[in-house]
């Protein structure tokens, strides 16, 4: 593995103005992301993996953002620069893939087009090698018909045939960091299937280092080499793929994974959190921020001032409530998921 | 007596073009389907977006109209049925709709919202209806108090759980749950399925339930029943579609599913290449020349699949 991170977060803060006060949605987040590896941000809507994401693209609106800490792109800090020295990067060597296909792609373009445009800003082809690139990547993102593809406009073209144009958007310009938002949701399992299947080929052909946002822990055993989850803006557990679905320990990862129908525990009830995600300007500012979802536990289990801690080699977990979490129900929660005990 | 029998039914839509708008070509939505539904348990209906389950579920309740083919709910054909005739039955057949965010009307407060199917069969005082709605709010898990909301109030488990009273204040004997789940988050879809499970046994209710998560059908259904292109190519009981797939679409599917073992991923990348290679190889054996699969064959007692 490469000495130097390809990305690196520090202390990321990004807060939101809400009537004149600051709310951070994504809170003293760090991570990094190395070349060739597939980071997973894993938790439900309203935890701030969206907002991590557009942060590092520096696509929320910059009057009503605000954003500290350090986000370091190759030696560059990417929070520092300019609007167009920005430009320069992203579409470039990042790339983002968005969740939602039918929105992401413009209806009055071809998407031949489409895919050209980024390579008009960021390279000095000429209008037929562009084409002819264009035409490569189609058939690259799995497209069998790809020159009758170019000329087509995206509403012609089925969910997952334009997800795949989005993909060929995205790495147009042979980005060393891909951003994935969601990139399966919309989509059917068979298609699901596929696009998993093409980004990790990608990743093994240009060595990609891809940050993958999905709330399917499916998609995330799939791919991922590491898995952070995400919970009210902070990672609450962060360790290898494999590690972390044979040893959750956080109990909110615990939870995502007991309300998952599975293969073992199928005709048996699921777990529900109790209570919902809080809201932006609700979020508890001070202790942990599952406490309020996990009340049948003892208030003292949890730390004051919960810190991010490495339980053992490379395994990170916030808060000291792991240590004694039991769930109140009989029958399923005791040790692990019981998905991935083999 | 079947509970509920579908017999040979197809939706075809109409393609009109040309200067009169004339009808030029179908679109075989639901292309000669067959199957029933036994009193009390979930039926799966599953596929990928465009095979008609969708179009199938708002037929049973007459969303859509039926081309051809009949709808037998105890023993009456509802295809049959004039308006006036269907109005009867409609009270014994509900459904949940897929979004909660655009099924239920803005504009409404939540008492109107519940109150709608009520208005439309029995006569009650306000007094007493009032009384009904708060029975099935409560039913449902959300406070009593809510009834003078809006759904903009609501989060979207919430909203769901709203949809689900709706459907339940008639006492209905089936509902047809359409993607229940799939606009909600994990924990919250958790909340709604167990909740399904319960008023089923509270309430004996029967469901169709259509999905195309494959994971949520195990986890919900007694019977299975797939779909592709508007037709089944293979039925049976969880277990049978599960552990012992036949049809190569039947395979396609369950290999897509993510293991949820990180340690098989290449063993899932191999499978699914296999897989895929005896579906681009076999194709002809599963499909006529046009791309239609057989008519149903069974090959157990619960099982059948679509085979020549």
């Amino acid at each position: 593995m490469n000495s130097k991170p390809l990305l690196e977060i520090q202390n990321l803060r990004t807060s939101f103005r809400i009537q004149d006060h600051y709310f951070a949605a994504v809170d003293n987040v760090t991570l990094t992301v190395n070349e060739n590896e597939v980071v997973a941000i894993v938790g439900e809507s309203g935890c701030g993996k969206s907002a991590l994401a557009l942060s590092i693209m520096g696509l929320h609106p910059q009057e009503r953002t605000k954003l500290e800490g350090n986000i370091s792109f190759r030696g560059n800090n990417l929070l520092s620069l300019t609007v167009p020295e920005l430009n320069k990067i992203r579409g470039k060597e990042i790339g983002m893939i968005f969740q939602d296909p039918l929105t992401a792609l413009n209806p009055l373009m071809t998407c031949g087009k489409q895919i050209e445009e980024s390579m008009t800003y960021h390279t000095n082809l000429s209008k037929s090698e562009k084409k002819a690139k264009a035409i490569e990547l189609l058939k690259k993102v799995g497209i069998t018909t790809p020159e009758r593809t170019y000329k087509q406009y995206p509403h012609e073209l089925s969910g997952g045939m334009r997800q795949r144009v989005v993909i060929a958007i995205a790495i147009a310009c042979d980005p060393l960091l891909l951003i994935a938002d969601e990139p399966t949701t919309a989509l059917d399992v068979t298609i699901q299937a596929q696009i998993m299947d093409l980004l990790k080929e990608l990743q093994h052909q240009m060595k990609t280092g891809i940050i993958l946002i999905t709330h399917d822990l499916g998609v995330v055993a799939e791919m991922a080499d590491r898995v952070a989850v995400m919970y009210a803006g902070e990672i609450v557990e962060l360790a290898n793929v494999h590690t972390l679905f044979s040893n959750p320990l956080h109990p909110y990862t615990r939870s995502l994974f007991n309300s998952i129908p599975s293969s073992a525990s199928s005709k048996e009830r699921l777990h529900v959190i109790e209570g919902v995600v809080p809201s932006l300007q609700n979020l508890p500012r001070k202790g942990c921020r599952f406490k309020d979802r996990i009340q049948w536990l003892d208030e003292h289990e949890h730390e004051e001032n919960p810190v991010l801690r490495e339980i053992s080699p490379n395994h990170f977990v916030r808060c000291t409530c792991y240590q004694n979490f039991y769930f109140p129900e009989t029958g399923i929660g005791d040790g692990n998921n019981g998905i991935s005990k083999n | 007596m079947e509970f509920l029998k579908i017999n040979h039914l197809k939706v075809y839509y109409p393609i009109r073009g040309g200067f009169f708008r004339r009808v030029v070509s179908q679109v075989k939505a639901v292309d000669d389907i067959s199957f029933e539904l036994r009193q009390g348990e979930t039926y799966g209906l599953v596929g990928e977006s465009g095979c008609g389950k969708t179009t199938t579920g708002r037929t049973i309740i007459g969303l859509n109209k039926a081309t051809s083919g009949e709808i037998l709910f105890e023993g009456k054909d509802l295809a049959q049925l004039s308006r006036r005739e269907f109005h009867q039955y409609r009270k014994d057949i509900q459904m949940i709709f897929q979004d909660p965010y655009s099924s239920l009307n803005p504009r409404k407060r939540v008492l109107d919202i519940i109150a709608e199917p009520i208005r439309n069969y029995e006569r009650l005082s306000p007094g007493e209806e009032k009384k009904k709605v708060q029975f099935y709010i409560e039913k449902v898990g959300l406070n009593p108090e809510s009834i003078a909301k809006y759904p903009h109030e609501f989060s979207g488990g919430q909203r769901q759980r709203i949809g689900i009273a709706r459907a339940l204040t008639l006492k209905p004997k089936l509902i047809i749950a359409d993607e229940p789940v799939s606009a909600l988050d994990v924990s919250v879809q958790a909340q709604v399925l167990n909740f399904m499970k319960d008023i089923q046994k509270e309430f004996q209710l029967t469901y169709l339930f259509i999905s195309h998560d494959l994971g949520i059908i195990r986890h919900m259904c007694d019977r299975i029943g797939i779909m592709y292109r508007g037709q089944f190519v293979e039925e049976g009981t969880s277990e049978d579609i599960y552990t012992n797939p036949q049809h190569i679409y039947t395979k396609r599917l369950i290999s897509a599913i993510p293991d949820m073992n990180p340690a098989n991923r290449e063993k899932q990348l191999l499978l699914r290449k296999e897989v895929h290679a005896e579906y681009k190889h076999s194709y002809g054996q599963y499909f006529n020349a046009e791309g239609k699969s057989y008519p149903l064959k069974p090959i157990s007692a619960t099982h059948s699949v679509a085979l020549p």
